[in-house]
């Protein structure tokens, strides 16, 4: 069973982002850097199906140098190689145009299953895994909270709005994983250790057949960024008890708000 | 290429979903500013009765792909229907609720046709013909304007952001035959929880954080069932185990912007306050003067939640 993790470094969770001088893009400077959270599950769900199965797992990455070190941490965890396309032609680029390089990555690669984060939590396009499926004509799930490798297959619970449907797809297949499919391991101090000694390959877009060129066609721009608007601060409901409390803020919300 | 506007529709249970009427609303706008056209798609099994109430929503034709295939959605016959539709009928624009469904079938759907996608979007404009979505990233802490290059342009709608405008439209309804081809995913089984309101397309959130101080969340339960809202949880009450994943609001979980959000024992991180940001009326109700979710509540009450939030559902029986 040769797995491999689709894998995205983006800015941590708790980063205040704002907007640089440009305009189209975000101050990078004081970031601190990790594996994006959907692809954290992505690891943990591939390194678990190879303890049950064998096998090998890839992290498949697209990133400056800096990326080598989120593509260390989940070797650290336990994946066995690293792949970095370290392209300035293939950085930053939007959803589709990064599942076609990734796409066209995997086809130089063995795999009978992909996992990849339901979206990245900094472009949160909820777009790259699935399409990188269809670029290789294999069936995808999405929005994954179980699965399960059985002869040949996967089973996956995917969670929908309001409920969950079991489906199943013949090998190889691609599936988006969702919070609550696993608790991802830390990287151990011995893994730490052997994880410097992994095989990580750096490549080009040429070195996985993509020639300049290939690349232009349908794409999404990005024309301006702006903070959400800032909220003003509200009131303060005071009383007495919190019977008044509540009956102030019942009148506040069906009168002045109109919300109920 | 035409002028046609294609709305891609959602049903569940033989209703379509809210998103539906947004999808439709927002692409009756894009096809009167673009003098085009609004075609809305039904897809599924035995919707054809479905399709009558579209037309007060702006379509002008109704197309339905009825279809045993089609009962329950997966990737492969969807996405067969849909692109073999968008050959045949070149739309400019293809407007569709971003659901679990729609964000699925819109990502496979611009890899298929070639065709730019923006995700999520909370508001489309068009100005001088030129098409401009906006759209959150990092969670919500910023809104960026994306324009797209190539045909057809796929918005994908964040439910619950998108005005219903009921208009006029022929609804005139034709039949596709359109063959969903054979499907390599199987569906094995589908649950369903009746009467749970999704917190993504609720026009009220009554959410519990670590102030809950454990997993009963009946006196949040109460004031939301008598409301008719949705239950959301902050993240740590999440990783406490006192509520489902699929409750979680904030940055890695669901991102909500209902009419009213009630943030109960909810200190206010910033993933939190990113994924409800953008909701019209926040309250946040908290023991600690110092929270931080009371700098983006428009209002705010001090105190224990416990004795409060049954004070508020008593006052609300009593009003309705």
């Amino acid at each position: 069973m040769n797995i491999v993790v689709l894998l995205k470094q983006v800015p941590a969770t708790e980063s205040l982002v704002s907007v640089a001088a440009d305009g189209v893009s975000i101050q990078t400077g004081d970031l601190k850097w990790v594996i994006n959270p959907y692809d954290e599950f992505a690891v943990e769900e591939a390194l678990r199906i190879k303890e049950a199965h064998g096998g090998s797992v890839t992290i498949l990455s697209i990133g400056s140098d800096k990326a080598v070190e989120a593509i260390r941490t989940a070797l650290a965890m336990g994946a066995d190689t690293g792949v970095l396309i370290n392209d300035e032609a293939a950085i930053g680029r939007d959803a589709l145009v990064t599942a076609k390089i990734l796409a066209a990555a995997l086809k130089g690669m063995s795999y009978d299953l992909i996992i990849a984060g339901q979206r990245a939590v900094d472009g949160d396009n909820y777009q790259v895994g699935t399409a990188v499926a269809e670029y290789l004509g294999i069936p995808n799930i999405s929005l994954v909270i179980k699965a399960e490798v059985t002869d040949g297959a996967v089973q996956c619970h995917r969670t929908i709005e309001g409920g969950t449907v079991v489906l199943e797809a013949p090998l190889p297949a691609l599936f988006t994983t969702q919070r609550g499919l696993n608790e991802p391991r830390y990287a151990s101090l011995p893994g730490i250790m052997k994880a410097k000694k992994k095989p990580l390959e750096t490549k080009t877009l040429s070195d996985i057949g993509i020639q300049p060129g290939d690349l232009e066609g349908p794409s999404t721009r990005i024309v301006r960024m702006t903070p959400p608007p800032e909220r003003a601060g509200g009131q303060m409901i005071e009383g007495e008890s919190p019977q008044e409390k509540a009956a102030k803020l019942v009148k506040a919300l069906r009168e002045e708000a109109k919300v109920i | 290429m035409s002028n046609l506007v294609l709305a891609i529709t959602e049903q569940i249970d033989g209703q379509f979903r809210k998103v539906t009427f947004e999808a439709l609303s927002e692409g009756r706008r894009i096809a009167s500013a673009t003098g085009g056209s609004l075609a809305a798609l039904v897809l599924g099994s035995d919707v054809g009765s479905l399709a009558d109430e579209l037309g007060k929503y702006g379509a002008d034709r109704v197309l339905v792909a009825d279809n045993g295939a089609l009962a329950d959605y997966t990737t492969g016959a969807y996405t067969n229907v849909v692109g073999a539709l968008i050959h045949q009928e070149s739309p400019a624009v293809v407007v569709i609720g971003a659901t679990a469904q729609g964000k699925d079938l819109s990502a496979r759907l611009s890899a298929r046709l070639d065709a730019p996608l923006a995700m999520d979007c909370v508001a489309v404009s068009i100005d001088d013909g030129q098409l401009t979505v906006t759209r959150p990233m990092y969670g919500g802490k910023i809104l960026a304007e994306v324009q797209m290059d190539g045909d057809p342009k796929i918005i994908a709608l964040r439910p619950n952001a998108i005005a219903i405008t009921e208009a006029d439209g022929g609804g005139a309804v034709e039949s596709l035959e359109i063959d969903p081809g054979e499907s390599k995913i199987k569906v094995l089984e589908k649950t369903l929880e009746t009467g749970k309101v999704e917190l993504t397309e609720a026009d009220i959130i009554v959410s519990g954080g670590r102030g809950m101080g454990g997993s009963d969340y009946s006196v949040i339960e109460t004031l939301a069932d008598l409301l008719g809202a949705a239950v959301g949880a902050s993240r740590s009450a999440v990783d406490e185990g006192w509520r489902p994943h699929s409750d979680q609001v904030g940055q890695t979980g669901k991102v909500v912007s209902p009419n009213l959000y009630l943030a109960c024992g909810i200190s206010g991180a910033i993933q939190h306050l990113a994924g409800m940001g953008s909701s019209k009326v926040i309250v946040a109700i908290n023991k600690d003067p110092e929270a931080p979710i009371f700098a983006k509540a428009d209002y705010g009450i001090v105190d224990d939640l416990f004795e409060v939030i049954p004070c508020i559902t008593e006052e609300v029986k009593r009003i309705k």
